[in-house]
């Protein structure tokens, strides 16, 4: 079946500050949309909001994939439905190690007698770490523990490729990378590209761009998409930053909180 | 407030047994010493808990049990952990006596000694008397002294000048009749230059009526010895559990405890490092898992004499439901010990709004020249790290367990038996209800 991830009028609080206010959106397998914008103006927030962290609570709108209704999803459902989201920040786990929380995430996709053999998962593990250059000594490491910021988002990566889900969220997967870095990245998403695979990349750069083409592009100020467009709005928001939209739109202050 | 104790035996009766058992004179007489002090003696002072009000006076009497004559006939309760020792070196004890002996014969043509203590008092009498209640005294408090009156059954292992010993030997403890004393003293003496393991397990049956574990262990490591000792105590909610264990290191010498606190029932332990001798190293690693309503109160201790020496405790503990911990850690440094270095972390986990936990890191130190540190946590499982995992498609209910396991296996790790720490996985798997 071909994937449909649709958000419609999504509102989202936290704890009593509403930051999302009312986003649509709608993305088909084998697309990639961008979202962009300035800090502050929710695009984070929107990540976790779909991914439901406890903390946000969505007050109005739906999100769906493939027809099924993910608000009503718990976190670990929504996983498995095939949502993925590369945090901006992932957690630290001590004791956890990489490989054994690889598969369990992979396992938990499949039936009790049907897991992942161990040779199998290693074969795998080990190519998609060569693939993104990480040192094979990671996977033994505790989980994201003394990881720098690089070694922390290449290694959503590798779990986005072991994961293998429908919707990829890509949070701000580019800040704090080098432009190798965000090669390998970048080639890291773009091998993963498939018809029936839709990508959400929120960034504020167009920088991740060049090297993973989006075909849609989202301005997000003020808790709404306010613009969208082709890849071209973009390399134009590149050059000229957000001030142009702000007057095109009569925004003062793009921030959340702040109305037009 | 003084707590009268209640004596589970007479004088006369105490000197009885011995005399049936045909002690030598000087234990009978140790005995009947012990059983005094243990009606004037108070109960052992302990942080932030009153054992006062524990059930800790469910000795029964001294109750004769059947040899076992192979491991074919041990009891249901502990035929896992005994399998696979047909060949090994290993003891079981039964309620009040030592039921099965068997000491691999390439450790006894090297002059190890591995039987019951009963047996070692008449057999090795010189190098029992030297030793026994050194280490433990009776004179501490009335839970000391009644285990120096009452201790049966037990455990003496010997092993020569440089004689290294590299399969661990064995002993498992089982209670399963609650109207039998059940009080075993292991007594290990690693003379110099050698090195040994010793692995132990406590074990209740099916019973539910209560039973006091007191227990004491005194080992012995003298200059240049390395004892390694293992024990994970598993009893039933029917049990309360005491145990003083302790260790004499000398010049050069290094003990290692390895102690999986799983007990269902009420615990106070005690593990304590005298670090005499210069040169001397201690490592103490515990791991705990509490339940129900359990009271909990653990203690490590190292205490420095000689220079030079070291030491490291690390506790975990996690506790769930009712549970309540208090996890003391006590690194003293005497005048004089310069040079050593005292190291301990305590850390406790709480799954449930319920469990409590409580972690006291003390050092005391009197001597300039030396290093110590502490560090102490007390916390409940993550919310960030639970959703973490989730977002990958793993359930709370595993999410949680990796987190409790990931808290756990830093220490688990790095024991260094590979049996052991499968055996222990298993316990906490159980502990924790999975």
């Amino acid at each position: 079946m071909a994937t449909h991830f649709t958000i419609e009028g999504l509102k989202a609080e936290i704890e009593g500050k509403e930051i999302l206010k009312g986003i649509n959106l709608e993305m088909k397998g084998g697309e990639i949309h961008a979202i962009m914008g300035p800090n502050g103006t929710g695009k984070s927030t929107l990540a976790s909001a779909l991914m439901g962290h406890p903390k946000y609570e969505v007050t109005d709108g739906s999100v769906t994939l493939n027809g099924e209704d993910v608000l009503d999803m718990a976190v670990d459902e929504r996983a498995r439905a095939g949502l993925f989201l590369a945090m901006q920040y992932p957690s630290e786990i001590t004791g956890v190690t990489n490989s054994d929380f690889l598969r369990s995430a992979i396992n938990a996709r499949r039936e009790e007698g049907q897991e992942i053999s161990l040779i199998r998962f290693i074969r795998q593990l080990e190519a998609k770490m060569k693939e993104l250059d990480m040192n094979p000594e990671f996977a033994h490491r505790y989980l994201n523990e003394g990881f720098s910021g690089g070694e922390k988002k290449r290694n959503e990566i590798l779990q986005m490729m072991m994961i293998e889900p429908s919707i990829v969220v890509l949070d701000e997967i580019d800040s704090g990378l080098d432009i190798d870095a965000l090669k390998i990245v970048a080639s890291g998403v773009n091998a993963m590209r498939s018809e029936d695979r839709g990508f959400l990349i929120i960034t504020h750069y167009q920088r991740l761009l060049n090297y993973v083409k989006p075909d849609f592009v989202h301005v997000m100020m003020q808790g709404r998409i306010v613009k969208s467009g082709g890849p071209e709005l973009a390399e134009r928001l590149e050059a000229e930053g957000y001030d142009w939209v702000k007057e095109e739109l009569g925004i003062e202050d793009e921030t959340v909180g702040q109305e037009a | 407030m003084t707590t009268q104790t209640i004596l589970p035996v007479n004088a006369e009766g105490l000197r009885q047994l011995s005399e049936q058992r045909q002690e030598p004179t000087w234990l009978t007489e140790n005995r009947l010493k012990a059983l005094e002090l243990a009606a004037s003696l108070e109960l052992p002072k302990l942080e932030k808990m009153r054992i006062e009000r524990w059930d800790i006076q469910n000795y029964g009497s001294s109750k004769e049990s059947a040899q076992l004559a192979s491991l074919a006939e041990v009891p249901a309760s502990i035929q896992e952990l005994v399998k696979d020792q047909e060949s090994g070196s290993l003891m079981i004890q039964r309620n009040s006596g030592v039921v099965y002996t068997k000491l691999a014969p390439e450790l006894a043509e090297k002059g190890v000694i591995f039987t019951d203590l009963q047996t070692a008092v008449k057999e090795h009498e010189e190098l029992v008397k030297a030793h026994l209640h050194t280490a433990v005294q009776a004179d501490e408090h009335s839970v000391s002294a009644l285990h120096a009156a009452l201790w049966n059954g037990g455990i003496f292992l010997y092993v020569p000048k440089n004689v290294e010993v590299s399969v661990p030997l064995q002993a498992v403890f089982l209670t399963d009749d609650e109207e039998a004393t059940f009080a075993p003293h292991i007594l290990i003496i690693a003379d110099t230059n050698s090195s040994v393991t010793y692995v132990d397990n406590y074990v209740s049956g099916d019973s539910t009526k209560a039973v006091t574990h007191n227990g004491a262990v005194e080992i012995f490591a003298k200059s240049g010895a390395k004892v390694r000792y293992a024990t994970i105590h598993q009893m039933g909610t029917n049990v309360t559990d005491l145990s003083y264990r302790r260790a004499i290191i000398d010049n050069d010498a290094s003990m290692e405890w390895i102690v999986g606190e799983m007990n269902s029932g009420d615990t106070m332990s005690d593990t304590y490092s005298i670090l005499k001798g210069n040169g001397s190293t201690s490592d103490s690693k515990i791991i705990a898992v509490g339940s129900g309503s359990q009271k909990l109160n653990y203690t490590t201790r190292a205490n420095h004499f000689g220079k030079s020496s070291e030491s490291q405790m690390i506790t975990r503990a996690v506790m769930r439901e009712e549970a309540t911990a208090i996890i003391n850690g006590i690194t003293k440094i005497e005048k004089g010990a310069t040079k050593s270095d005292g190291q301990q972390t305590e850390k406790v986990l709480m799954l449930s709004p319920k469990a409590r936990g409580d972690a006291n890191p003390i050092l005391l130190i009197d001597e300039d020249d030396v290093k110590a540190g502490h560090a102490a946590s007390v916390g409940q499982v993550n919310q960030e790290q639970i959703y973490y995992l989730m977002s990958r498609g793993i359930s709370r209910e595993v999410a949680e367990s990796l987190i409790i396991y990931g808290f756990l296996a830093p220490v688990v790790s790095q024991i260094p038996l590979e049996s052991l720490q499968k055996q222990l996985q298993a316990v906490i798997e159980g502990k924790l209800g999975q």
